[in-house]
């Protein structure tokens, strides 16, 4: 860049060439910074999708606040569902900042999620019919998020970068409120073990679906190769699926529960799992809306969204006392 | 005192006043979240539902208080017990609007706010005392109690005094909400049929003298507002210190024991 000429004057291209020079070279975007339109409109994309998931992520496990079978399991799962709601709050907050320039607010993403535009995570639209649910949505879901979001904490978008260091935390104790629970249940009477192993042969599919299909060839959906280049990620879907089978397939055997899998096991020679694929039209459909709760959870937010309309009005209009 | 050191009418009138002050805290704590998801923005959502976590939490406090001289586990305590066992006051266990907390829920933002809020002034005011309470390990807990309470009450004034000073929808909504909470919340201000035997301990101040402080803080608030001060709070469905109960608590502990009471005696 020549002394004394601003950054304005550069062409797009050269815009573009430094953008990615800085990005390359490890630094962190701002929200205030220049970046493509593209970069934006991902990273919009990605964090209100994740944030309207960690709100959404809430109401599975609600359903379980109540219930928990003691004191100190209703403190927990209090607090686990407290946290997930702050981190889908702190997650808005970014993509509200993103979303400031294009004109857009709190209001048009609850819009989106609403008409069904705002997709949330595979997970949340399905059904979590016990207790042994709970525990597995702690353990295993929180597990496969600390995954794939670790990956995310060197993200280029500094503001990301920076919430996912403060979710990860959170989520590791998330992890370890399910692994008690499972364990309590392992160890505990037939009926708890045949809970249990109920719940594990209900969520195994959507787990291997959590990381989304192994290429674009499936979804016919570049996101994740754009966004690798982008450097708001770092490894593919299938990269990610492989970590989690190898941090918790091994945990799960040693409980002495069975993945309803039978072709699954460790290839040698490629250093691979090899398991059998999920069914990826069925994954469509469900983040589509058509999972089976999909719009008993969305009706709950639809609900309460326009019961309390009045609050917010009167939020807006409030007059000094 | 301690707990080798209270003789029985006393240690009765303890554990009247802890299963009051135990079941207050868990039935409102439940109500509370059932709200979760469904407030009126993301950040009340996580506001309120640390609230809902920090009352289990007091819950928790009284319930191992009452393990701690002989009532048996605190888990047996919260879960176990039939609702006319039940010592909160009626209008804590009222359902936050119709439908459930599952499906069509069409809850109260208003009649939360004011509930809660009342709530909060009286809580504070028992604690105030409590921290002066004869029984040392209650003395104890309220002090704990106090520093996440301070919060909580500053937290439902806030709401309350912006809702009663903002638009007529919402005036007349918290109205409402007023009218209906005044028909019980005397309720929530009595310490029950042993009342003369707690004060008599020195667990807690009289009743009387804390129904005033709540009366006129109360009073006061709410000719802030703009608002006129009903006279005395009621009791008109009868006192929950009694055992007397509606059939929201039957609901409410049929939910929270669900799967806790399958199976007691083994570890979840």
């Amino acid at each position: 860049m020549t002394v004394g000429m601003s950054f304005n004057q550069l062409s797009e291209e050269e815009k573009m060439t430094h953008f990615l020079d800085r990005i390359n070279a490890g630094e962190k975007i701002e929200p205030d910074d220049w970046m493509p339109e593209d970069y934006r409109l991902q990273l919009i994309r990605l964090i209100s999708m994740h944030g309207i998931s960690e709100i959404m992520g809430a109401l599975p496990e609600k359903e379980w606040v109540p219930k928990a079978p003691s004191l100190h399991r209703k403190l927990a799962i209090m607090a686990k569902v407290q946290d997930e709601m702050g981190h889908g709050q702190l997650l808005l907050r970014v993509a509200e900042d993103l979303m400031a320039p294009l004109g857009k607010n709190r209001h048009d993403i609850m819009e989106d999620l609403f008409s069904g535009k705002l997709k949330f995570h595979n997970v949340f639209h399905m059904d979590a019919p016990t207790w042994g649910d709970a525990g597995i949505i702690a353990w295993l879901v929180d597990g496969a998020a600390i995954i794939s979001q670790s990956m995310m904490l060197d993200s280029s978008y500094g503001p990301y970068a920076r919430a996912l260091k403060r979710i990860c935390a959170e989520e590791v104790f998330h992890a370890q409120h399910g692994e008690s629970i499972i364990l309590a249940m392992a160890e505990g009477t037939p009926e708890q073990r045949e809970m249990l192993q109920d719940s594990l042969n209900r969520w195994w599919e959507s787990l291997i679906m959590f990381f989304g299909p192994k290429s674009a060839k499936e979804t016919g959906n570049s996101n994740a190769d754009k966004n690798i280049m982008y450097k708001i990620r770092t490894k593919t879907n299938e990269d990610l699926r492989q970590e989690f089978f190898t941090k918790y397939i091994p945990r799960i055997w040693s409980l002495g529960l069975t993945i309803p899998d039978d072709t699954i096991r460790f290839d040698e020679d490629s250093q691979m799992w090899i398991y059998k694929d999920a069914d990826w039209s069925k994954f469509k459909q469900i983040v589509s809306g058509n999972g089976p709760q999909s719009q008993n959870r969305l009706d709950l937010r639809r609900r309460s969204y326009k019961n309390n309309e009045w609050v917010r009005t009167a939020l807006a209009a409030k007059k000094a006392i | 005192m301690t707990q080798e050191t209270l003789k029985p009418q006393e240690k009765k009138a303890l554990i009247e006043l802890l299963y009051q002050l135990a079941d207050d805290d868990f039935l409102l704590a439940f109500r509370g979240s059932e709200w979760l998801g469904l407030a009126p923005h993301i950040e009340e959502d996580v506001a309120f539902s640390s609230i809902s976590q920090d009352m289990m939490g007091h819950a928790n406090l009284y319930y191992n208080l009452l393990e701690n001289i002989g009532e048996g586990e605190a888990d047996r305590i919260a879960h176990l017990r039939s609702p006319n066992q039940f010592r909160n006051a009626i209008i804590l266990e009222e359902v936050n609007g119709p439908g459930t907390y599952l499906k069509e829920p069409d809850y109260d933002w208003a009649f939360t706010v004011v509930r809660n809020y009342f709530y909060a002034v009286h809580k504070h005011i028992r604690l105030d005392s409590l921290r002066h309470s004869s029984y040392e390990p209650l003395a104890e807990a309220a002090r704990k109690i106090m520093t996440e309470q301070y919060y909580h009450l500053m937290h439902w004034e806030i709401w309350f005094k912006q809702l009663m000073t903002s638009t007529d929808e919402a005036i007349l909504r918290m109205t409402a909400a007023i009218q209906k909470v005044w028909k019980d919340f005397g309720g929530v201000l009595t310490l029950g049929p042993y009342y003369e035997d707690i004060v008599k301990a020195n667990l807690i101040d009289d009743e009387n003298v804390m129904k005033k402080r709540w009366n006129n803080k109360i009073e006061a608030v709410l000719k802030e507002v703009g608002a006129s001060y009903p006279g005395e709070p009621r009791m008109e469905r009868g006192n929950g210190r009694n055992g007397v109960h509606t059939e929201d608590l039957k609901q409410a502990t049929a939910t929270l024991s669900e799967v806790y009471a399958t199976n007691p005696a083994t570890g979840w």
